[in-house]
């Protein structure tokens, strides 16, 4: 029978308890740094998943999927700028907005398949990139800053450093309770079975084509709600947090944490965020040390860092 | 009692200068078997691919059960009973034997955007697809990786998938491809069970399988249709003997 305990989950069980049970140490402290670099590491994790569930199960390599932070993002800034506060109104349309997004993207970029995709993102990504960089009402280049949170009434008040943080962690959870769900239903079997063999599945009677949409259109709604949390923890919003190198980043925390791996997206935006944390405050030029790191993780550990996890018990 | 269930009337396909189908005219009829024999790059493999709607022909016309399918999309032909295996295997290679023939089965189910329950051990899928395994005796490898079965597994997996499929007819594109004799003889007698059951179109280059197995046999050469008939009479043709069978001369009387 399947044990529970493997170095794997035992790993994964830690992490979500760390995250848990942080703010009781930072708030005793006073440390509230590490609660913010905490939040965006969640965040962030939250957009990995999403990514992860076109990239690993559906073997969609989008290199535009920052954009939608940019979306969620920008929909929170331009709307408190004009004065719209409401979480109830702004949310719902940050929502709608990546929604749409998604779809239009999606309808056109999934008639391509291997580099073609990976290009045709990655020019719709830069296309909204220099959109963002043109709105000169909202700051074009600077950005905009946002001076107030959304506001969803007195009793929830997202300045409060420790509930939003651990509505961040709500929503990461969720997502990656979501992404199970769906991996595993009829819908991501599909989904699945097409990144396996396209042509197969095709050749079997399903029309992968409005599966593959559907599961592009989620994962990019999923990372515009990570876009709205984004802009309400750092009350900023600019060009850069959609700019191709954040999409980038977001692959490598996939690809690190576990392509396919229900936790791997988690454990890759931890570690990949806590180096740029800790290497960055060794020297400016962090990534020359991230690089080989990387390399080492793509050429020896399959699966990533899930991936070794998992096959270190068989040893 | 026999109607027909495909029908295909002049059929055309050309690839620029090669013409791989050329006024192709042959029907299917319930309960038979027929074969489809040619050399290689006959145009066999283009058929299927009609058939199935993975290319669209030039001109003529299919029909399944007295519809007009030419040119519908291969899910849609898919879902009207068309099952078509590979002559290249194409599998699911990192997924479980048992999950290959699940995904077969999920279409059946009608369509699949459902996005909360466990497809992996829904009993709609994983009995129909069980049954499919041990259909073409598989059962004991259901939860083997693809990627780990043998060639010979893998040619009965494609099988199984079509079987799963909820066939109507089958369009088996080379199922021997690659077997050994003894596995061959397995797949013989696997497919005269099926024919039982299911019409069957049936592409192969292994002649003492076809002769063991076909109600009729159709001859192509260079995507034209040279004979058809039974086999007796297909073995005493002389233009078949002269264009295809030369060197096999021996093979194919004793045969």
């Amino acid at each position: 029978m399947k044990t529970w305990l493997t170095p794997r989950n035992f790993v994964v069980a830690a992490l979500i308890a760390f995250l848990l049970l942080l703010p009781l140490y930072t708030s005793s402290t006073g440390n509230y740094f590490l609660l913010s670099l905490f939040t965006r590491i969640v965040i962030l994790a939250m957009a990995a998943t999403s990514l992860n569930l076109i990239l690993g199960y559906g073997g969609m390599v989008s290199f535009g999927h920052a954009v939608y932070l940019g979306v969620g993002g920008y929909t929170i800034g331009i709307l408190a700028y004009e004065g719209v506060y409401s979480g109830w109104l702004q949310w719902p349309l940050a929502i709608a907005l990546s929604a749409l997004v998604a779809l239009i993207i999606g309808v056109l970029s999934l008639r391509t398949r291997g580099v073609y995709f990976i290009m045709i993102t990655l020019a719709f990504a830069q296309m909204i990139y220099y959109v963002a960089l043109a709105l000169d009402r909202y700051g074009g280049d600077d950005g905009l800053t946002i001076h107030r949170r959304s506001q969803f009434g007195d009793w929830f008040n997202l300045n409060n450093k420790t509930l939003f943080y651990y509505v961040c962690v709500v929503f990461l959870l969720g997502t990656v309770y979501l992404v199970y769900r769906l991996v595993n239903s009829r819908f991501g079997r599909v989904v699945q079975g097409s990144r396996s063999n396209d042509r197969r599945m095709r050749a079997i009677g399903f029309a992968t084509f409005r599966y593959k949409l559907v599961c592009f259109v989620i994962a990019g709604t999923l990372c515009g709600i990570a876009g709205a949390l984004l802009a309400n923890h750092t009350d900023f919003v600019s060009p850069s947090m959609m700019h191709w190198t954040r999409s980038g980043d977001l692959i490598v925390m996939v690809v690190l944490g576990g392509m396919g791996s229900i936790f791997g997206p988690l454990i890759g935006a931890f570690v990949f965020l806590a180096l740029e944390e800790l290497l960055s405050s060794i020297t400016e030029y962090w990534q020359i040390l991230l690089g080989p790191l990387l390399l080492l993780v793509v050429l020896y550990a399959r699966g990533g860092i899930d991936g070794m996890l998992s096959r270190w018990r068989r040893d | 009692m026999t109607e027909t269930l495909l029908k295909i009337e002049g059929l055309h396909k050309r690839f620029g200068g090669v013409v791989a189908s050329d006024d192709i005219n042959l029907d299917v009829r319930s309960g038979e078997l027929h074969a489809i024999i040619g050399p290689n790059g006959a145009g066999k493999t283009t058929l299927i691919a009609q058939l199935s709607g993975e290319i669209a022909p030039d001109a003529g016309h299919i029909y399944f059960d007295g519809r007009d399918i030419t040119g519908l999309a291969t899910p849609a032909c898919s879902a009207l009973g068309l099952a078509r295996s590979f002559q290249i295997t194409s599998l699911f290679l990192d997924f479980t034997a048992l999950a290959n023939a699940a995904f077969a089965v999920q279409p059946n189910l009608g369509h699949s955007f459902h996005f909360w329950s466990d497809a992996r051990n829904d009993p709609a899928l994983v009995a129909p697809a069980l049954a499919a395994l041990s259909r073409v005796g598989l059962q004991n490898r259901a939860h083997a990786e693809v990627s780990s079965l043998s060639h010979g597994e893998q040619r009965q997996l494609e099988l199984a998938m079509a079987l799963a499929n909820n066939p109507r007819l089958l369009l088996l594109d080379e199922p021997m491809a690659g077997l050994g004799p003894e596995e061959s003889a397995r797949m013989v007698a696997m497919l005269r069970e099926l024919k039982r059951e299911f019409p069957i179109l049936l592409v192969e280059h292994d002649m003492e399988a076809v002769f063991a197995l076909a109600d009729r046999i159709t001859v192509l050469v260079y995507g034209r249709v040279i004979a058809s008939g039974d086999p007796v009479s297909i073995r005493a043709n002389e233009s078949v003997r002269e264009a295809y069978l030369g060197e096999q001369d021996e093979e194919f009387v004793d045969g």
